[in-house]
């Protein structure tokens, strides 16, 4: 009995301090998506370049979306990740360009090189805010039905791709086999 | 010099600490469920301010599409499920009552709850103990009691 009033308040203490100490270290500028396994949500825009574009144009497998800006400085850093990626032919890319002008995305695709199978031209953001967007870059993983499995806010760099997207990419191969 | 250059400075200050957004309602009515729209719900982007006082990019967007769902006749409760829908309980400075906020809502009444019970048996047992051994003194303690205080 004498114990039990020891340790009841000293466990009690002890699983605080871990939460609390765990939450000293979560980012709250790392929100979760409300749209993780929900399918994509349905758009008609058009690309950067002009070309009519619905839902249905996506890739029939596992894809990214990557929600970019040429006013966005983090874009630039993880722009040569993303080359890699579809120059290798490890994953499609699908660009959605962020409330931004159509000239200065084509002119920033064309001084940095295009990832991009093809950019989504969200000029005013309202696919974004579909998207429950809050800033580029972001970074979702689609799996081949259509649906949002995972989503990256930030610099989507070399260490994040191995250590996030690639185990979550094998998950969804082998799922889908 | 100095004064000039201080004026300089405020007078090139951006303007835009207060939004301008200029929305057109059909009713006074409309204009303040937009006003209180956009107080109560927070920019995703901007850790601690609402709405109305962000100027980023997305609470530019979001308060337009408020301007439109009201436009649409859409309740305020339609609008605020559209955007948990999108943002979750970030969005709102009140969260939702919902399984994963009840621990946010309770939990101060459970600490109390807790606190108060253990407060509560700290002071019952200090009475009992203060019944037993706060007897008044028998004539033979009293006497013990007294040389033990003025023994030299």
């Amino acid at each position: 009995m004498k114990n039990l009033r020891f340790y009841i308040p000293v466990s009690v203490f002890a699983v605080l301090a871990v939460v609390m100490w765990r939450g000293l270290y979560l980012d709250p500028k790392e929100l979760p998506s409300m749209l993780i396994d929900k399918p994509l949500p349905a758009f008609a825009l058009t690309t950067v370049e002009g070309a009519a574009i619905t839902q249905q144009d996506l890739p029939q497998q596992v894809f990214l979306l990557n929600v970019w800006g040429s006013y966005c400085l983090p874009c630039l850093i993880e722009h040569p990740t993303l080359m890699r990626l579809a120059e290798a032919g490890e994953i499609p890319v699908v660009g959605v360009n962020y409330r931004d002008q159509q000239e200065l995305a084509l002119r920033w695709l064309d001084d940095n090189g295009n990832p991009f199978a093809f950019s989504i031209l969200d000029e005013d953001g309202r696919f974004g805010i579909d998207l429950g967007v809050y800033g580029a870059p972001e970074t979702y993983l689609v799996d081949a039905e259509g649906v949002i499995r995972f989503r990256h806010v930030s610099v989507l760099d070399e260490q994040v791709w191995a250590e996030k997207f690639v185990p979550a990419i094998a998950e969804l191969r082998r799922e889908s086999n | 010099m100095l004064i000039a250059i201080a004026i300089a400075g405020i007078s090139l200050m951006p303007i835009g600490f207060a939004q301008v957004d200029t929305f057109a309602f059909d009713t006074p009515e409309q204009q303040q469920r937009f006003r209180q729209l956009s107080n109560d719900l927070r920019c995703p982007m901007c850790q601690n301010t609402n709405l109305t006082g962000s100027s980023g990019g997305v609470a530019e967007d979001l308060r337009r599409e408020i301007h439109r769902m009201i436009m649409a006749g859409m309740t305020n409760q339609e609008i605020e499920q559209f955007m948990f829908e999108r943002y979750g309980d970030f969005i709102f400075y009140r969260p939702r009552l919902r399984a994963e906020t009840i621990l946010l809502w309770f939990g101060p009444l459970l600490f109390l709850i807790i606190g108060g019970g253990v407060a509560f048996g700290i002071s019952r047992r200090a009475k009992v103990v203060n019944a037993e051994h706060g007897a008044p003194l028998s004539a033979d303690e009293q006497t013990r009691l007294h040389e033990l205080l003025h023994k030299k």
